[in-house]
């Protein structure tokens, strides 16, 4: 089997533009130069939810399925620290194994019932169910309810000790290049033509032979898991599990990264993540330095500009450049 | 006394339900004949709720409150449309609803800069602020009043939409837009009607749960989702389905709420019943819906074929 599964263009924008990124992500707690320092921190967020809209995106980018919900799946892993830690059981791998196994579960029943529907009416379900399990995870009273749960300690991987900040920024920043590797491998798979093609035309797809169900069922799951491993490593971050992370603020936010990196790009949700969170972590800081009376207020300014790249840009910043073939 | 406690809840779900309609009727022929999903349908709600809860502050009359509520909500919706939305209507859905979900943290802001970020409190009108008393059985007239209003909008509704020229305008531009424009009617024009009596409607839902709920930035949310979950079941851009999903949504969470944790104590030993019970509960309309699509994906009263394509 070949590293890369079709000649890569290297000197087109495109690449250029991940590999300076990749490199940059990779330097970065060098150039923070302390340990525990908070833009070590943010950065590790950027990743978090560069992850989880690389798994949102293999549903709404190359399946072209609208789900307004995926951080119901943030929500299951970030839980799935939560949980087994208040019980003692610290072990970092029975944590992704019960993350994986939990997405697994409700986002094969999940999709079962939603993919059923198509359009508008599959964005509404999978809010609907997001928010089903939102007041699921409220209603849990011996964790915390409403109010979330403290983690009292991050997941023990034995080998990899990730209670360091910078550790745990590697772990998150090789769990995104092994996502991008694999839905890159998966998008030029024969599974992500067809994938593809019922995005494009899915009657035709399905006059072609394929089971467009079923192949848009394996993605809904897939695209599920990767945002339940980015929850595993949010719970770890903040050392917090809350209903709050499976808002569907959160899955707009998603969606709003996807977009702004570029829809239907397999590197664009990290160029997305990068942008909107530095954004959210800057407005706050303009409007204080300009009208400090509305400091509180920049959420205004966030929402101008998620409408505005709504209106605007049709293919994301990552998106407009010039790719390969 | 139990059945009067049934009752209360019925007429409590009622309330909610005609609620439910005012918002999921606009938001329901929006989408009908423009193809449009509009999130920010909850902002207008709120936004109605805070004009009337204004204007009654002000001048102390429900009537001008629920003027005040429904045509500035309804301004605000045309403004919306004309000025913001247009180009949105023919493109996909990812966009409206990322253009929407904008919006909505656009209008939060907004009243938290006007109104303050706390919750404001409306008072039910004096003539209102009575119970009713019916052979024994004792409810608010205010909740009675609400019911009234809604059934009438209902019946309006029904009216123009299936007895008028314009209401015949509507249901010809939802199913053959370029069959109607080619006819000489200014479809664009007819498109901003139905946005702004959508936007004038949820305005009106805002007002009068007004002195029930509390008026407080981000309250359009969770009535959203309801009103999301209303317009599925009843199939989307169908007026009647909405009116029919959305009394039974109301109906089925009040009920669900009122009685879910007593009826799992009887079941399961209390610990259980208290942590299941409200979330059961709460999950009801969700179960609910994933019910009705698995069972007819198209929702209970599919518009006519055409009009969702």
């Amino acid at each position: 089997m070949k590293l890369f599964p079709v000649a890569v263009e290297w000197r087109a924008p495109r690449t250029l533009v991940a590999i300076v990124l990749v490199v940059g992500l990779f330097l970065l707690p060098l150039l923070a130069g302390d340990d525990n320092s908070f833009y070590v921190k943010f950065a590790t967020r950027v990743l978090i939810y560069a992850l989880a809209a690389i798994g949102l995106n293999f549903i709404l980018g190359f399946g072209g399925l609208v789900s307004f919900g995926h951080a119901m799946y943030v929500m299951l892993g970030a839980y799935a620290v939560g949980i087994p830690v208040q019980h003692g059981i610290t072990s970092g791998y029975l944590h992704v194994a019960i993350a994986l196994a939990s997405a697994l579960l409700v986002s094969a029943l999940v999709g079962a019932v939603a993919l059923r529907t198509s359009g508008i009416a599959f964005i509404m379900i999978t809010l609907a169910f997001a928010q089903m399990l939102f007041f699921g995870a409220v209603s849990l009273k011996e964790y915390g309810g409403d109010d979330g749960l403290t983690i009292a300690t991050r997941s023990d991987f034995a080998f990899f000790d990730i209670t360091n900040a910078t550790a745990l920024y590697y772990f998150a920043f090789v769990a995104v290049l092994l996502a991008l590797y694999l839905s890159w491998r998966a998008v030029l798979s024969p599974f992500g033509l067809v994938l593809r093609g019922s995005k494009a035309n899915a009657r035709r797809a399905a006059a072609l032979g394929h089971p467009v169900f079923r192949y848009q069922w394996v993605a809904y799951v897939l695209s599920a898991i990767v945002c339940a491993v980015a929850g595993v490593l949010l719970a770890n971050l903040t050392q917090f599990a809350s209903p709050s992370y499976g808002a569907w603020t959160l899955s707009g936010e998603l969606i709003v990264i996807v977009i702004l990196g570029g829809i239907g790009t397999v590197f664009g949700p990290v160029v997305g993540a990068v942008l909107l969170l530095a954004l959210e972590e800057s407005l706050p800081m303009l409007v204080e330095a300009t009208l400090p009376d509305y400091k509180s207020n920049w959420m205004l300014l966030l929402g101008l500009f998620i409408f505005l790249v709504a209106l605007l840009l049709k293919r994301g910043v990552f998106g407009s450049l010039r790719g390969g073939k | 006394m139990t059945y009067q406690l049934a009752l209360s809840q019925l007429l409590n779900g009622l309330q909610l339900g005609v609620l439910l309609f005012l918002l999921a009727a606009g938001l329901t022929l929006v989408f009908g004949i423009m193809s449009f999903v509009n999130l920010a349908h909850g902002s207008l709600y709120m936004l109605g709720a805070y004009f009337g809860a204004a204007a009654f502050a002000k001048t102390e009359s429900f009537t001008l409150a629920i003027l005040a509520a429904s045509l500035g909500a309804g301004a605000v919706g045309l403004l919306l449309d004309r000025f913001a939305l247009t180009k949105l209507y023919t493109r996909d859905h990812l966009d409206q609803v990322l253009a929407t979900f904008g919006l909505i943290l656009f209008f939060n802001e907004l009243i938290r800069i006007i109104w303050g970020p706390g919750s404001i409190f409306m008072q039910v009108p004096d003539a209102l602020s009575q119970t009713v008393d019916i052979a024994g059985f004792v409810y608010p007239s205010y909740r009675f009043a609400i019911i009234g209003v809604g059934l009438l909008v209902a019946l309006g509704l029904y009216l123009l939409i299936q007895k008028t020229r314009i209401g015949m305008l509507i249901r010809a531009g939802a199913t053959h837009p370029h069959m109607v424009s080619s006819l000489g009617v200014n479809i664009k024009w007819l498109n901003t009607l139905v946005f702004a009596l959508g936007a004038a409607l949820a305005g009106l839902a805002g007002v009068m749960s007004g002195p029930i709920v509390s008026v407080q930035p981000g309250m359009g949310e969770p009535v959203l989702i309801l009103t999301l979950v209303v317009i599925i079941i009843g199939g989307l851009g169908s007026i009647r389905g909405a009116f029919f999903a959305a009394l039974i949504v109301g109906v089925v969470d009040t009920l669900g709420r009122a009685f879910m944790p007593t009826l799992m104590r009887s079941i399961f030993e209390r610990n259980t019943a208290d942590a299941a019970g409200p979330a059961l509960a709460s999950m009801l309309i969700y179960l609910l819906m994933a019910l009705v699509l698995a069972l007819k994906p198209q929702g209970l009263f599919p518009a006519s074929a055409g009009a969702t394509r």
